[in-house]
């Protein structure tokens, strides 16, 4: 028990994912500094050298996506972080990294947009940004923190899932949680599972790049180890060779997804709150999920059956649970820092069968927990008088 | 020749998609050849490409190759390198993409003078995309985006490459190819960023347009404008108006990106022990 309490510290979330990742074998970032994410590249400036790893101030978000793109081809864990209108920038190398599986993570702790916005302001306005902001279709994780001890261990599961799936995935934070400072114990080392990219076994000149094991994974072996081969963003065969032959391009980006969806149970993470008799139930994510926790308790207080309902995995959008939820509640209410992007998911998800309501702000600052309990108040009383 | 360069070609991956008359095929050669002079371990080079059809190169080679998005080898590179110094790094690059959408990352590889060598494939043109001018265009030429002529001085690379702090700058022609592979050869033991700009043909996208010939008489157009870096100190304003200057042009001293890094992992260490 001692031992634990000594682990005991005061941490900013922004620092949490810093250490997490390092914890998780991260070894190399290359950033451009943008509120609110800045401390991240300047804890990794000067933690990195300790620990034998890199740091990169790069020209731009841009090149920092493409230096951490390099750095993990050359087999050492790499993560960048930013803001929206970084985000933004880095997009087409995040496609990049999808297409030729190479496993990076990117945070994006959010700031209200659009544009310039208010950089200081917290927001969750790129849900949709980091699901659809690269071109054409492919999968991606994104994950969700609500706490600086889980922005910890979220980055460990970040790195891991990206290495595990070779893919980049996206730790998606908003200004509340990526500031706030908590008292937080962190696992000892050991106590944490972490992962490692699978290596090819064979003879290189039997090593095809881009053919698959069973999981739908290639194993990966780093630049300068002894495999030569290609890697492309262009459609490529399993030699890593280009091609636009459309059997090679379907079963490819078929792949991609199905790497991803085939593990739903492994990659997807929700967290319940008093949901087992819930007739209303509050979804939210991030900082807005401790507003609603907060709801949920007073809700409970004053006789109403409430839950909460907190995705950790926000994309691949747990749709099995929600459908799941839909059947046994009377009412769904989505809280978030935007104008209704994870309340669409919820609707798709529900298929009608239960009503939908949103608690919404974009004004800059967190949804309070008197806001989101009278919306539970309102649709309980709502179902009351219907 | 060809028995030379064959043994790091990915045979199977020809014929190759360049035009007839191009010459890129040259600068590949060149780049195979020297390569080979250095005696490089095929395992531990690294060959990264921007887009265009000058950065199809590092499909056709047999090294670790990565052919990244648009302008932005230099920047996968620069990740390469920082996390593996122990790796050579080549970058190829269009000059479209190196110094229109990858101008910034030129210079801040050049301010930085990280240890790669970049070869930038200069036709003077958008070849991949049918012919639009680039910023190497020269002003008055036509591309198929000026159409009535270039408005738009060009840069001139070298100068680009020196002003922003590159420790090694080179330039020839695809027509002296034994050339380019000793500017090559010589960029590479440079221990910092190395620019080798070498002019090629691109007879369907620029020749043509602006009534250059084909692919041979625009190489025997290079032999014709090219002075060398001697004859160059001997000739006067108006006689270098239209000449291009090959050969070595620049070398400047400054510590190198990684292993200055290497230095500040050592003292971080020392310290925390």
């Amino acid at each position: 028990m001692s031992d634990v309490v000594e682990m005991a510290r005061l941490m900013q979330g922004n620092e949490a994912v810093v250490e997490g990742a390092l914890a998780a074998g991260v070894r190399f970032f290359a950033g451009y500094p943008i509120t609110p994410s800045t401390e991240i590249a300047e804890l990794m400036a000067e933690r990195l050298p300790g620990l034998g790893g890199k740091f990169i101030q790069m020209e731009d978000e841009i090149a920092s996506m493409a230096a951490v793109i390099g750095a993990s081809l050359a087999g050492v864990k790499a993560l960048t972080a930013t803001s929206g209108p970084g985000f933004s920038l880095k997009q087409e190398n995040i496609g990049y990294a999808a297409m030729a599986e190479i496993p990076c993570v990117i945070v994006n702790v959010q700031r209200w947009g659009p544009s310039t916005g208010i950089p200081t302001a917290p927001s969750q306005g790129d849900v949709m940004q980091a699901r659809w902001g690269t071109h054409g279709d492919h999968p991606v994780i994104v994950l969700c923190p609500a706490s600086v001890r889980e922005a910890y261990m979220l980055a460990i599961r970040a790195v891991n899932l990206s290495e595990k799936y070779r893919v980049p995935v996206i730790l998606l934070m908003d200004e509340v949680i990526g500031h706030m400072r908590e008292r937080v114990v962190l696992p000892r080392a050991g106590e944490v599972e972490i992962i490692e990219r699978k290596k090819p076994a064979g003879e290189p000149k039997d090593y095809y790049p881009y053919r698959p094991d069973e999981d739908g994974v290639p194993p990966m072996a780093n630049f300068g180890d002894g495999y030569r081969y290609h890697v492309t963003g262009l459609v490529h065969d399993e030699q890593g060779n280009p091609t636009t032959d459309p059997r090679v391009a379907e079963s490819l980006i078929l792949r991609l997804h199905r790497k991803i969806y085939d593990h739903l149970d492994d990659v997807v993470t929700v967290e319940g709150y008093q949901l087992e008799d819930a007739e209303v139930v509050v979804v939210a994510y991030g900082a807005v999920a401790r507003s609603a926790k907060r709801a949920v308790k007073d809700a409970r207080a004053a006789g109403i059956k409430a839950g909460l309902f907190r995705p950790v995995t926000i994309w691949p959008f747990p749709e099995k649970e929600v459908a799941e939820l839909a059947v046994r509640v009377r009412h769904i209410i989505v809280a978030e820092m935007n104008l209704g992007q994870l309340k669409g998911e919820v609707e798709r998800a529900v298929q009608g069968r239960v009503r939908v309501t949103g608690v919404n702000r974009l004004n800059g600052e967190l949804i309070t927990f008197d806001e989101i309990l009278s919306a539970v108040k309102e649709v309980t009383s709502d179902a009351q008088s219907g | 020749m060809l028995s030379q360069v064959e043994s790091h070609l990915r045979s199977d991956r020809f014929p190759h998609i360049w035009c007839p008359g191009c010459g890129n095929g040259i600068v590949l050669a060149a780049l195979v050849r020297a390569i080979e002079e250095l005696g490089l371990n095929p395992d531990k080079t690294v060959v990264v490409s921007g887009i265009g059809c000058s950065s199809r190169a590092a499909g056709y080679l047999d090294f670790n190759t990565l052919h990244t998005t648009h302008g932005r080898a230099l920047a996968f590179a620069t990740g390469i390198k920082l996390a593996r110094p122990e790796l050579d790094v080549f970058v190829l690059m269009g000059d479209g993409d190196a110094t229109a959408i990858g101008g910034n990352h030129f210079i801040h590889a050049a301010r930085r003078n990280i240890d790669l060598t970049a070869i930038i494939f200069n036709n003077s043109i958008y070849g991949m995309t049918g012919g639009q001018y680039s910023p190497l265009t020269p002003p008055g030429k036509r591309a198929t985006t000026a159409p009535y002529g270039n408005i738009e001085r060009n840069f001139d690379i070298a100068e680009l490459a020196k002003g922003a702090g590159a420790t090694y700058v080179a330039r020839t022609t695809t027509y002296h190819a034994t050339m380019l592979e000793k500017l090559i050869v010589a960029g590479a033991r440079n221990k910092g960023f190395s620019v080798i700009e070498a002019i090629t043909a691109c007879p369907v996208g620029y020749g043509r347009r602006n009534k250059m010939g084909n692919g041979l008489q625009m190489l025997l157009w290079q032999k014709e404008h090219a002075v060398t870096v001697k004859q160059a100190e001997k000739m006067n304003p108006e006689e270098l108006q239209d000449k291009i200057i090959i050969g070595e042009l620049y070398r400047g001293e400054a510590p190198e990106y990684t292993a200055m890094y290497e230095e500040i992992i050592a003292r971080v260490k020392s310290k925390n022990q």
